[in-house]
């Protein structure tokens, strides 16, 4: 895995890779010195700005007094000298590290990379700064440079002794005290607000004002129910004088049994839950109720360490109950395949994998999965530590190819006594079957005889029979099983010959026959609508090995048993107790755990504020960002845990302090040196993830059906999406009920070809934990949006809408229809250009009837049939032209 | 990933659009629609810029000799002994075991735990070009191009099942979720179609094998923006999905719904400032350009009755031939990367047949493509390659067929730089095992990037903490096969 870098010549940033070549240019241009500031704002616009001259003074910025280890240095030996010279020993070059500090002083071949305060007598100054090949480090084969800004960070922090810290997430986090602010000219109303102003202050930046009613209604109610809020709701914060009007409001919302829907989104994204088993064939396999789970998870406030409990060992608590089974489902959200050929051992690899990768996303933060293969190169982490970790989940009952079992059955106790009771009728009808048997064997016998000796045909094969085609199989089933002998029959054929016999060519024993099949069908008539759910259950462990380079077909590494990584603290066991799920999920959530708490409420952050406070989601190790503000991270950590793992505390603090109730607007000055938002000095403005996308023009269109949980539903989707789908070849079925109209996080999820709309606005396909996902603007998604039938029919039911209920005359409808999609009035050009565009559209349909009636009978929805065609369609192109304002998909 | 750094890019073309070259303005051109906006208005907020991306290697890591690339994926794993792979040691061994020392310790799919037999080319072979190469007299056409072929007869590949394999052969890793070639392509490249994706899917469906199915994974963008995924170009109904404006929509209703998007969307962003809003300006326009562009694209009715005849298909009849043209036709708008899939090459029972099925499909076709593409001077910088996830077993299954296979098989390559007449590579005397010169899947990507111009271990994505490669951690330029 070597590492290279691009061919600006200074650290690069994921952004700064997307650089055009202007600015690259415009980069080179301004050269070395430019990179400092490269590296503090990382932002090529601003950098930009600068090369072109628009108004920015170009200064070094000054190095910190005092180096420090975790924020200055570690990233710059992480990303350049931990490849060859870190954790992995197999690939440690001239056997030197630079992970410890014991390490990088240590004396090799009379060599001392770093002696503390000398510069001089230091190997690595010498060979950062050399032009040999044969010596200048990094060597050049590894593509990477560093600036002379690293070099002098390097250089001072040596001379300061170079001391090493701890990597920030593997240090406890403790509680960190609330620093005093002053003169911020906004309100500091917790302490989030006290962490994020004093930065503020620091960075000479200041706090914005809070946003107006409509914009902050809005705001919170997309993320805390998804949902746009009615205009009534705006319409009350902006009135209500009350102090605690939006605490009342945000109270309001997260008592909603809308909310559990909505943080269980990015909940469903990270645990990859899916409908389908993902490989190949992509069949559907029974795990649902999981998702019901996670939303009554939510809306129940569920402590988030008992959550975490269920979802992995649920099955393994004592007493467990049918809902912490149901969260064990978490364990089987993996991919599987029904792949002919696929091979056991293959497939019970891919599992172990797929577990350890998904656990290290959604609780650690880490990418345990590099060390499938190797030690990991940037993080602590040991080929044993993966595999022993993937030895926990070796006990789940599972095939590791072909189809998936049905799963628990997830009923109230009263439909389980009630299966019990139809299975118990099948074993009576088959008792009474049984009592008949030798006469009906014997009866069998001779008429068996006759057909032979008469070589006589089934009366459903005959030629003007008007048998059913089901039948006609059986019959030739049987007849062809007839016409071999006795001795020739397979077990098929004997079926195929009784079964035909008994339901069809004797009137022997009706009563006991007939029974059985009754009994059958009024048990599957009751069995198969019943929620089933994947679930763990606990078996006899599978032998788990270190894998050589991670190939399964070696099998002579070691065995190895459940263990936590071993570099992060441990627990007592008693000597000699094999570890269970049940302990790893105990670790996960307990005090000591310095991970689960940060990753947790970093997320949570990035779901209010846009990114993360460390922007690498899925990666809190070494090579993922450090927080911008450690110490709020911190103290949102240990409150999260103090509060009793309590997620709408969280969610409540966050947004109830000033900093999530700013404005999301900025000026140039901001935005030039903010421009991902990392300081906070305001909000950020995002587009709403696909689901909701699709709930806000259903809910603005009054389509929408807010039942909450239940079996995924089918919403539009192209004829023949599903033409590249075999084993069966399927076609989607549109629903044709409510279910038409439910929200986006209910569709179905087919791993290999997700909802086209939904893949439009980046929902992910699940076949991964997906921490982040990807927020896209591509033309996919004004198509979607255009055309798709789901918001062409919305568009239609909202012209209804604002022909009925919006009033009297066009201007007051259009105002009343900006009211209903962005909860305020339109603008005196967006007034304009909608009564343009209806008054030029009203004349096109009255001239065409018929392309008119086209356009409004778009979709299953009721008809409206009160209003004139040509004025309801003209009304539907005005609503299509709201439904894709930026404004309408956007939060901000 | 980050929206964020993507509309740092949009806003630094369109900073740098207005500092050096003043404003632009770019609106929906012919479209009769001055009569819904006004026209002060209009003037004051056009000037959004086409977002077009322009792709991180700028300039070439090499000098490049493709410019785009023509992937004709074989989907199911040809019988590379039926094909491209003459054996007649094999020929001479048939029905006799194989020996084991050929097949220890290798992979095995469907014939696990059975008697291994050797099973014969079930086809003949014969001679073409200048070079005498030898492949199936099947494809005789391949055969009179077969000088402008470079065929490679030492792949591997790590996959033995259909849907990892094609991960593996589309994104280098079996772990789901990785971007596909297209989209690294399209992302370190840009495109230079001016009203299409960079990256375009066709698939087809054949008869005589198993129609496995492929998934959309295998033309994600995986971890890239998504932007970079291939947009699949379909056969029946919307060519791409939701392309076609709702019923009683005419193209101008369309276009005065778009532009009333479009104008308050300006109008909004000269208040707000937001780059997110200049970028759907753009793909905005992108989109309703679409809405005629693609009609036009597939609408090969227009073509003259030779090249029909050349590549032996009617206009739009769904076939392999038709994609084929079609492929053609995004090559000369500029798409940069375009991936047929051809299905049906499962060959578990009944080889002989199925070769012979899936030779009439795509011999005339594929030597079309390199035939029109010469003829228009485009395959000097147009790279076509062709070939499966995987290829079949010497042995035979259930007396007929033949099993995957990743221990050697055949593809090869034409144009963009690609050595012709030559043959690179070869497995042993029982086309088990690449012997010779033997080419992984990333000694294969690597190929393809170093004639785009890119150094593969420069072509780089940020990814939960690591610098991601199409090429993992692998991959050498087989230097020997360019010209």
């Amino acid at each position: 895995m070597v590492r290279w870098r691009g061919s600006v010549g200074t650290r690069r940033f994921r952004g700064e890779r997307r650089a055009s070549t202007q600015l690259r240019n415009a980069a080179r241009f301004v050269g070395a010195a430019a990179c400092a500031i490269f590296r503090r704002v990382k932002s090529p616009a601003f950098l930009l700005t600068f090369a072109i001259g628009t108004g920015w003074a170009l200064a070094e910025e000054p190095l910190p007094a005092k180096i420090e280890f975790n924020r200055d240095v570690r990233p710059i030996l992480s990303d350049t000298c931990f490849k060859c010279h870190g954790f992995d020993p197999k690939h440690r070059e001239a056997g030197r590290r630079f992970d410890t500090r014991e390490g990088a002083l240590a004396e090799n071949d009379g060599v001392r990379a770093i002696v503390p305060g000398d510069l001089k007598a230091s190997e690595a100054h010498l060979r950062l700064r050399s032009t040999d090949r044969d010596e200048q480090m990094p060597p050049r084969k590894s593509g990477k440079t560093l600036t002379a800004r690293q070099k002098a960070i390097l250089d001072k922090w040596i001379e300061q002794g170079a001391e090493y810290q701890e990597h920030w997430a593997y240090i406890k986090p403790t509680r960190p005290a609330v620093p005093e602010v002053r003169d911020s000219g906004q309100p500091v109303r917790n302490p989030i607000d006290a962490f994020v102003q004093a930065r503020l202050a620091e960075r000479g930046l200041k706090p914005s004002p809070q946003a107006d009613a409509q914009t902050l209604v809005r705001r919170v109610n997309f993320d805390l129910v998804g949902l746009p809020p009615k205009p009534e709701e705006i319409d009350a914060l902006a009135n209500t004088g009350t102090p605690d009007a939006y605490e009342a409001a945000v109270a309001k919302l997260l008592a909603s049994p809308h909310y559990g829907e909505r943080m269980a989104v990015p909940w469903l994204d990270i645990v990859r839950f899916a409908d389908t088993i993902g490989y190949h064939s992509d069949n559907a396999r029974n795990v649902w109720p999981y998702r019901d789970y996670v939303i009554r998870a939510f809306n129940e406030n569920k402590r988030f360490d008992q959550f975490t409990i269920e979802q992995l060992a649920g099955d393994l608590l004592p007493k467990s109950t049918q809902e912490q089974k149901v969260g064990s489902a978490f364990n089987r959200l993996l991919l599987s395949t029904e792949e002919g050929g696929a091979q056991a051992k293959d497939y019970e690899s891919r599992m172990l994998t797929d577990r350890v990768r998904a656990v290290g996303t959604v609780w650690l933060g880490h990418t345990i999965g590099c060390a499938q293969c190797h030690d990991h190169k940037y993080d602590p982490v040991t080929t044993r530590d993966f595999y022993a970790m993937g030895a926990f989940f070796a006990d789940i009952k599972e095939a590791s190819i072909g189809k998936r079992e049905d799963g628990m059955l997830v009923v109230p106790p009263a439909q389980e006594a009630q299966l019990a009771k139809l299975d118990g009728g099948i074993v009576e009808a088959k008792k009474q079957l049984t009592t008949v048997t030798p006469q009906l064997d014997a009866a069998q016998q001779q008429w068996e005889a006759d057909v032979r000796l008469f070589e006589a045909t089934l009366p459903e094969l005959r030629k003007d029979a008007k048998a059913a085609e089901v039948d006609k199989t059986a019959a030739r089933k049987a007849q062809d099983a007839l016409k071999k002998e006795p001795k020739d029959r397979n077990a098929k054929d004997k079926d195929a010959i009784r079964d035909y016999f008994r339901s069809k060519a004797t009137a022997l024993f009706r009563k006991e026959i007939d029974g059985v099949t009754v009994a059958q069908r009024e048990r599957d008539a009751f069995y198969n609508p019943l929620p089933k759910c994947l679930v763990s259950v606990s078996d006899k462990p599978r032998t788990v090995r270190i894998l050589p380079r991670g190939n399964w077909m070696d099998e002579s590494g070691e065995v190895v048993q459940p263990a936590l990584l071993h570099f992060l603290p441990q627990p007592k066991f008693e000597d000699g107790r094999k570890l269970t799920r049940l302990d790893l999920a105990q670790w996960l959530v307990a005090r000591d755990n310095p991970l689960t708490a940060r990753v947790f409420v970093n997320r949570l952050w990035k779901q209010f504020f846009g990114v993360g406070l460390s922007k690498v989601l899925d990666d809190v190790g070494t090579q993922g960002e450090p927080p911008v503000n450690p110490a709020l991270l911190d103290w949102l950590a240990v409150e999260f845990m103090d509060s009793g793992w309590d997620v709408k505390h969280m969610v409540r603090l966050i947004v109830t302090s000033h900093t999530y109730r700013q404005v999301s607007t900025a000026s140039k000055e901001l935005l030039a040196r903010d421009p991902e938002n990392r300081e906070l000095a305001r909000q950020s403005r995002f587009r709403l993830d696909a689901e909701l996308v699709r709930d806000n023009a259903l809910s603005i269109a009054g389509l929408l059906v807010p039942k909450i949980g239940g079996p995924s539903v089918k919403p539009y989707q192209p004829a023949g999406y599903w033409e590249n789908l075999n084993f069966p070849a399927r076609e989607w079925q549109n629903d044709t009920n409510e279910n038409q109209w439910r929200r986006g996080l209910y569709t179905w999820w087919q791993r290999s070809y997700l909802q086209p709309s939904m893949v439009a606005f980046d929902a992910p396909s699940r076949e991964e934990s997906c921490a982040e996902r990807v927020r896209s603007n591509i033309p996919q998604q004004a198509l979607a949006l255009l055309n798709d039938p789901t918001y062409v029919e919305a568009a239609r039911a909202f012209a209804a809408r604002i022909v009925k209920e919006g009033g009297r005359d066009t201007a007051e409808r259009i105002a009343w229809a900006y009211h209903q999609a962005l909860g305020r009035a339109p603008r005196a050009d967006e007034l304009q250009v909608t009564m343009t565009l209806f008054g030029k559209h009203l004349a096109l349909y009255a001239g065409d009837g018929a392309a008119a009636e086209q356009l409004i009978k778009t979709g299953q929805a009721p008809q409206t049939a009160d209003v004139n065609a040509s004025e309801l369609a003209a009304w539907t192109n005005v609503a299509r032209v709201i439904l894709n304002l930026h404004e309408t998909i956007t939060r901000s | 990933m980050d929206i964020a750094s993507e509309h740092q890019q949009f806003r630094a073309q369109q900073l740098t659009r207005r500092a050096f070259l003043g404003h632009t303005s770019r609106g929906l051109g012919a479209l009769a629609l001055g009569s819904l906006i006004d026209p002060a208005l209009h003037a004051a907020t056009s000037g959004s810029a086409p977002d077009q991306w322009k792709g991180v290697i700028s300039p070439a890591h090499f000098p490049p000799t493709a410019k785009r690339v023509i992937w004709l994926t074989m989907a199911g794993g040809p019988s590379h002994l039926e094909t491209f792979d003459p054996k007649p040691k094999l020929r001479e061994m048939h029905d006799q075991p194989m020996p084991e020392s050929v097949t220890k310790g290798k992979q095995i799919a469907q014939l696990q735990g059975q008697k291994l037999k050797c099973f014969g080319p079930q086809l003949e072979f014969k001679k073409f070009g200048q070079n005498g190469t030898e492949i199936c007299e099947l494809f005789p056409e391949l055969g009179s191009v077969i000088d402008e072929i470079c065929l490679i007869r030492s792949m591997t590949t790590e996959a033995i099942n259909h849907d990892p394999a094609h991960m593996f052969m589309n994104t280098g890793t079996i772990i789901a979720g990785r971007p596909s070639m297209g989209s690294w392509v399209s992302y370190g490249l840009g495109s230079e179609a001016e009203n299409l994706p960079g990256f375009v899917v066709l698939t087809s469906n054949g008869k005589g094998g198993q129609n496995q199915p492929i998934a959309a994974r295998q033309w994600h963008s995986g971890f890239l923006p998504s932007r970079f995924q291939g947009v699949h170009l379909r056969g029946k109904g919307d060519p791409v999905l939701y392309l076609t404006s709702p019923n009683g929509v005419s193209r101008a209703a369309q276009g005065d719904v778009v532009e009333a998007v479009n104008t308050i969307n300006r109008a909004t962003n000269q208040i707000v400032e937001d780059p997110e809003i200049a970028t759907r300006i753009a793909q905005y326009e992108m989109a309703f350009q679409m809405q005629g562009s693609v009609p036009e694209l597939m609408d090969t009715a227009g073509e003259p009755e030779h090249v029909f005849d050349l590549y032996g298909c009617k206009a739009g009849d769904g076939s392999f031939a038709a994609n084929c043209l079609l492929a053609r036709r995004l090559a000369e708008r500029g798409v940069r990367f375009i991936q047929l899939y051809h299905k049906d090459w499962d060959h578990h029972g009944g080889v002989k047949e199925g070769i012979t099925y899936k030779a009439a499909e795509v011999d005339r076709a594929s030597a079309a493509l390199i035939k029109d593409l010469k003829q228009r001077d485009m395959l000097k910088d147009t790279l076509v390659v062709w070939g499966g996830e995987f290829g079949r077993t010497p042995m035979s299954q259930g007396g007929s067929g033949r099993d995957h296979h990743i221990a050697g098989f055949t593809m090869w390559a034409a144009g963009g730089g690609i050595k012709g007449g030559v043959v690179h590579g070869a497995t042993d005397e029982f086309g088990y095992s690449a012997v010779e010169d033997v080419v992984e899947v990333h000694d294969l990507h690597a190929t393809m990037l170093r004639l785009l111009g890119i150094d593969h271990k420069r072509l780089t994505y940020r990814f939960q903490g690591r610098d991601f490669r199409l090429t993992d951690v692998r991959g050498e330029v087989v230097k020997k096969i360019l010209a």
